[in-house]
């Protein structure tokens, strides 16, 4: 029996599957697809195509709508999804941003190796657990005044750096330098700050975390060195969160406003939940400038976040800071809109670039890419699900050219939370992760069931695939041996 | 008649589908599902109130916005509830008062965190009784 995809997309190799424009009236440039053949069979069981091709409407959309090979079915915008529309006469949509404003991951090294902190990981994660606040409802350690929460969205993580949260360095091994210019917090509702106040400097719920992984395979030794990645064995901490109830509001409150705009501007759209505005339309640049805040907020609260991490490891293991070599490797947000220049029809434009569940992933010598990694790329995270693995990887030219920069950002969900809750419950996922070696603690054991390995595709066959089509460069792969679930 | 409501699978998030024999009902009800995916509607009680007034173009963003008012003051007052009683309701405008109380990490077990409802999937339908379709970014 054919696949049903077939007969509707169009092979270009193995990697890459065009929607074309026929595939639906209204389309303005056709979809393409990066994964395997058979991935494709569970990608079409959902609507993703029909997501893919409804962001193919939006004005100004140049070369493609996107997906990347997480791609999963979303709201509006498919998750893992990339698209780019010329600021001159395109827009810009919340929806391919997400309620999750710079949702993002960050690493850091350590000079720690496995047989060092396996000893104490139960006495880690306990501490990690009390030091950094996470779960639903949870409150920050943090109190701030609005007029303190207002240098917060215009500063980021140098507002963090600035009252003892983590060090200047880190800011440079973060995207943006961890602020995105333009913020301006007369654009955001009181209500995204009566929300953000209290959920600064939180972990959050869903599938946010915080992950001590070991590193167990090294695909480029220079380019592993180059990040302080030295050998098999060596422990990594990763932070995965976004800007919490801040990022939401804003979202909510510019998707109303937009939908309101697409009446105005006339634009004709296949989804309420894709509402957008001229990028140069004052809704468009309003949006913008609040969209910058929730990212800055971001920003700050996985700098806080970084800084209760080193804590907690110097207090447990009872060394310094310097014999710990606890450095940032780098941050980088996956679900923002950027402005970034690509050539276009021969000629350098300016574009808004959108991802939706997408990593930047500039190659070497860019001039975005901080001077530490300039020679090798920027580094590129990709996390998978608590059971698997994570990878580092690096930009690429490739990724300039036909993915405006741009490469994956997970694993990707497969299972509804539902259905993963039904077929599993929590006591037997902590149960499946400690014969991994893997130490877990969650908020509640519901919310570890919805994020169990089963309920994610394969990390490892995503990277596999941005890595042969060239969108990103494998560097190293590390899984993890204790995890904090919000 | 249909529950009062059920919840819908989706790979990434959840929805919810509500009825009820007006709409005043349905959106009543939407909103129950909102707060039986927060938490165990079962341990709470009616302590306090919240009044809400929107104004919106049509009733689908109504909806939506009904449902992502009660889901701001869960965030920043940390209240849960479980009636609602909506007032007034046309294609524009909406008043309703909605019962509950403070959250209480000994008395409520909270089980996920709702993000935003969509406007994705979104239905408001009066051809069969009153139903509402709404998709939550969990």
């Amino acid at each position: 029996m054919p696949a049903p995809w077939q007969g509707i997309l169009k092979k270009i190799d193995d990697y890459r599957w065009e929607i074309p424009k026929s595939y639906k009236a209204g389309m303005t440039v056709p979809g393409l697809i990066f994964a395997s053949e058979s991935m494709l069979n569970h990608i079409w069981q959902e609507q993703v195509f029909q997501q893919v091709a409804n962001v193919a409407f939006l004005p100004g959309i140049v070369n493609y709508s996107l997906a990347m090979p997480d791609i999963h079915w979303g709201y509006g915008f498919p998750i893992g999804g990339v698209a780019a529309t010329r600021v001159t006469d395109g827009v810009i949509s919340p929806g391919g941003v997400g309620f999750d404003i710079n949702c993002g991951v960050r690493l850091l090294r350590t000079n720690l190796t496995e047989e060092e902190v396996r000893p104490k990981i139960e006495q880690l994660i306990a501490e990690l657990y009390v030091n950094i606040p996470s779960g639903l409802g949870s409150k920050g350690k943090i109190r701030v005044s609005e007029k303190e929460l207002n240098e917060v969205l215009t500063k980021g993580s140098r507002w963090a750096v600035e009252k003892g949260f983590g060090e200047a360095e880190d800011i440079v091994v973060t995207e943006e330098s961890g602020c995105l210019k333009g913020a301006n917090p007369g654009k955001v509702s009181d209500k995204a700050k009566k929300r953000g106040i209290p959920q600064l400097g939180t972990l959050g719920s869903g599938n946010h975390f915080l992950e001590l992984e070991v590193v167990d395979e090294i695909y480029d030794r220079d380019a592993a060195g180059a990040m302080g990645i030295d050998d098999v064995g060596q422990v990594l901490f990763l932070i995965h969160t976004g800007s919490r109830g801040f990022g939401h509001e804003v979202c909510s409150d510019y998707v109303r406003l937009l939908g309101e705009a697409v009446k105005r501007y006339g634009i004709n759209l296949p989804d309420r939940q894709l509402a957008c505005a001229p990028v140069n339309s004052p809704e468009g640049q309003d949006y913008l400038q609040a969209m910058a805040c929730a990212a800055n907020y971001a920003w700050t609260n996985r700098q806080c976040i970084t800084h209760w991490t080193r804590e907690s490891l110097i207090k447990v293991l009872g060394k310094s800071r310097k014999e710990l070599g606890l450095e940032q490797i780098y941050d980088v947000c996956h679900n923002i809109a950027k402005l970034e220049e690509y050539p276009i029809d021969g000629k350098r434009q300016k574009l808004c670039v959108h991802r939706k569940g997408a990593t930047r992933a500039f190659p070497a010598g860019h001039p975005d890419v901080p001077d530490v990694y300039r020679d090798i790329g920027q580094p590129v995270l990709i996390p998978g699900d608590m059971g698997r693995c994570s990878y580092i990887a690096l930009g690429t030219e490739t990724a300039m050219k036909e993915s405006f920069g741009s490469t994956c950002h997970g694993a990707g969900r497969m299972q509804s939370r539902a259905a993963a809750k039904r077929s599993l419950r929590g006591a037997d996922v902590v149960k499946a992760l400690t014969a991994k070696g893997i130490t877990v603690k969650a908020g509640s054991m519901g919310s570890l069931a919805e994020e169990a390995s089963e309920a994610y595709k394969d990390v490892t066959e995503v990277v596999e695939i941005t890595h042969k089509a060239g969108l990103s460069r494998k560097v190293a792969r590390a899984i993890p041996v204790g995890v904090i679930k919000g | 008649m249909e529950g009062e409501f059920e919840i819908v699978d989706h790979t990434a998030d959840v929805g919810i589908k509500a009825y009820g024999a007006n709409m005043n009902q349905a959106f009543a009800n939407a909103a129950k599902a909102l707060f039986s995916l927060i938490t165990e509607l079962d341990n709470v009680d009616e302590v306090l109130y919240r009044d809400i007034e929107l104004v919106a173009p049509d009733q689908e963003s109504l909806l939506v916005e009904w449902l992502n008012e009660l889901i701001y003051i869960f965030d920043a007052e940390n209240i849960v509830f479980k009636r609602f009683d909506i007032t007034q309701l046309n294609n524009t405008r909406l008043k309703a008062r909605s019962y509950g109380e403070k959250v209480d990490s000994a008395k409520h077990k909270l089980k996920i965190g709702v993000k935003a409802a969509t406007y994705h999937m979104l239905k408001v339908d009066k051809t069969n009784g009153c139903q509402v379709q709404v998709l939550f970014d969990i």
